[in-house]
């Protein structure tokens, strides 16, 4: 079987639109968080297949990609620690709970 | 690999080892002493930290095969940023040796100082990848200062509405990326090779989308108005030195990192591309922020949708796309620089003997009962509302000169740059109403129980002082523009 970019891109952007229907739509922080994983995969999956089937000859995003992943790691292990402090504060990890400030 | 290399890096290896400095006093001190010298101590070495990245000269040449240059424009707006955070670090010291905060007040200068290590490497990034992380470098810390008030609930539902939009735009900024990495010619994220690649690209759909995505993902840092929602309610949440932190330095940082990678890296398809996104995004920007400000009776609440649309004239410099656009914006940030800083100064020692309120109703009289902080306060507001004699006027003026640029009025395009700085122009009437409500507030309505008289400590004092300097000599002293113009340019 041949596998064109055309195969990999279009589960990327199924994965990038899922991820934002699902941080537009979710309640739970966890799955927010979720989420945004999957929205930071897509992009982490595009520049890999770009990088494979454009530009076989360099590693540019092939490096990139694993920054990504990197800063996504760290941004998880950040949010996970205020969501942590907001089930402290109001003993549960629905979004609605927080929405004190308004306007 | 030539090591000598990391020489030309000296703000950012200056500001590193001051975070090592920092972190060692701060691990090996006793727990019982309170940490009392961990103030004084940082807020010195960051002062001199500021001499030595001003008088330290430019590099001229890229390092790291291009990826980081530290130019004479860079070094300026590392330079004014310094200044700015030195001025936070002196408003704080109150703070941070509350009770409350003093046991963990090593974190706040070590999170101060990663994020602002992150900002140096975003503003001399000249390659896609040391962008990414600088950015990113820069906004997860903030995440953690912004809930750093434990004890208080509203600080970690602002930590939460930062921290998900943060990464929720940085994840949009990332997808716009990739498309512009297939876009490059040989796969390659230097600045310089994207904007050959890119070049011709103007009727791309995949382009526009492209551009359309990096807009998004910066304009959240800047509060541009499509991606503002978050601010408002992370300034009201967040402690006052942090909000004050968020609203100068890590805008003014995004600001000239924005127009780094939109002139060098897209500047080829400037016209007819996100010439007109950045329109839209301007007059929108400007005017929500300016309308909903007036409604708002939270000062800090307040402070946010005024920083809303002060982000929106700090990207018509950016627009304009002219010679003068960067002295314009370095310019402006210089002054918004001192003035916001000032206003924030005085909004964090009134919070101090206020049990914590920053209710507009509280500053009803002030000047009755302390008629030095209600001047200060007004000259402040003043120059954020562009009132002749103070800087804010000019910085202003400055901005609008550099948004018309070359445009022709007789032109569609030129029309449309005269169009959104009418607008802008404006708005600036309806923000001097809101700015002059606090004014009213202090001089003119009575109220039966005033603040008491206060003293404020000494560093604020000082941070008063600097600012208010800043406020009225940059104004009146015309070479400072001169002098910005000249270093930006050389």
């Amino acid at each position: 079987m041949n596998l064109t970019m055309l195969c990999y891109l279009v589960p990327s952007l199924i994965m990038f639109a899922a991820g934002v229907y699902g941080f537009c739509t979710r309640k739970n922080m966890i799955a927010l968080l979720i989420s945004l994983e999957l929205m930071l995969n897509a992009a982490d999956l595009n520049f890999v297949v770009f990088n494979r089937f454009l530009f076989p000859g360099s590693m540019e995003g092939m490096f990139f990609t694993i920054f990504a992943i990197a800063i996504a790691a760290a941004e998880t292990a950040v949010a996970i620690a205020i969501i942590i402090n907001i089930y402290r504060e109001v003993k549960n990890t629905d979004i609605n709970s927080v929405k004190q400030m308004k306007f | 690999m030539d090591y000598s290399q990391f020489w030309a890096m000296m703000p950012e290896l200056i500001i590193l080892g001051l975070f090592f400095i920092v972190f060692i006093l701060d691990v090996f001190s006793k727990d019982g002493s309170n940490k009392k010298f961990l103030t004084p101590v940082s807020t010195i070495l960051f002062g001199l930290a500021t001499v030595a990245i001003w008088v330290l000269p430019a590099g001229t040449e890229a390092v790291f095969g291009g990826m980081y240059i530290n130019d004479a424009a860079c070094k300026a707006i590392k330079a004014i940023l310094n200044i700015g955070v030195f001025i936070v670090f002196l408003q704080s010291a109150k703070w941070v040796d509350s009770d409350e905060v003093a046991i963990r007040k090593g974190e706040f200068y070590e999170l101060m100082l990663a994020t602002l290590f992150g900002m140096y490497l975003m503003i001399s990034a000249r390659h896609l990848l040391l962008f990414v992380i600088g950015l990113e470098t820069a906004s997860l810390p903030l995440a953690a200062m912004v809930a750093f008030n434990k004890k208080h609930y509203e600080s970690h539902e602002a930590a939460i509405k930062y921290i998900l939009t943060a990464v929720f735009s940085s994840a949009i900024l990332l997808m716009g990326l990739s498309f512009v990495y297939a876009f490059s010619g040989e796969g390659s994220l230097y600045f310089e090779d994207i904007r050959n690649s890119v070049t011709g690209q103007a009727n791309s759909g995949l382009m526009i989308c492209a551009l359309a995505f990096v807009i998004a993902g910066i304009g959240f840092k800047l509060s541009l108005v499509p991606f503002h929602l978050w601010t408002a309610d992370t300034y009201q949440g967040a402690p006052t030195a942090i909000t004050a932190y968020l609203s100068v330095i890590s805008k003014g940082a995004a600001a000239f990192t924005f127009f780094v990678i939109f002139v060098q890296a897209f500047g080829t398809l400037y016209e007819g591309v996100w010439e007109w996104m950045m329109y839209a995004v301007i007059i929108a920007t400007i005017t929500i922020g300016n309308i909903f400000a007036i409604r708002q009776k939270n000062l800090k609440r307040f402070m946010a949708f005024s920083s809303i649309s002060q982000a929106g004239y700090i990207m018509l410099a950016v627009v304009g796309n002219s010679a003068m656009s960067v002295s314009a914006l370095t310019y402006y940030v210089l002054i918004y620089v001192v003035a916001n800083l000032s206003v924030f100064t005085i909004i964090s020692s009134i919070e101090e003997h206020n049990n914590g309120t920053v209710q507009m109703d509280s500053y009803n009289g002030l000047y009755k009962t302390n008629p030095r902080l209600a001047f200060l306060m007004t000259l402040a507001l003043f120059s954020l509302g562009g009132i002749p004699p103070f800087a804010g006027m000019f910085s202003k003026f400055f901005v609008f000169m550099a948004a018309v640029g070359t445009h022709d009025i007789h032109t569609t395009l030129g029309a449309w740059a005269y169009g959104v700085v009418f607008i802008a122009l404006v708005n600036t009437v309806i923000s001097l109403y809101y700015y002059l409500l606090i004014v009213k507030a202090m001089f003119i309505k009575h109220s039966d129980n005033p603040l008491p008289t206060f003293q404020s400590a000494c560093s604020t004092k000082l941070a008063l002082a600097i600012c208010t300097v800043g406020i009225v000599a940059f104004g009146i002293c015309s070479f400072v523009f001169d002098w910005i113009s000249v270093a930006v340019n050389a």
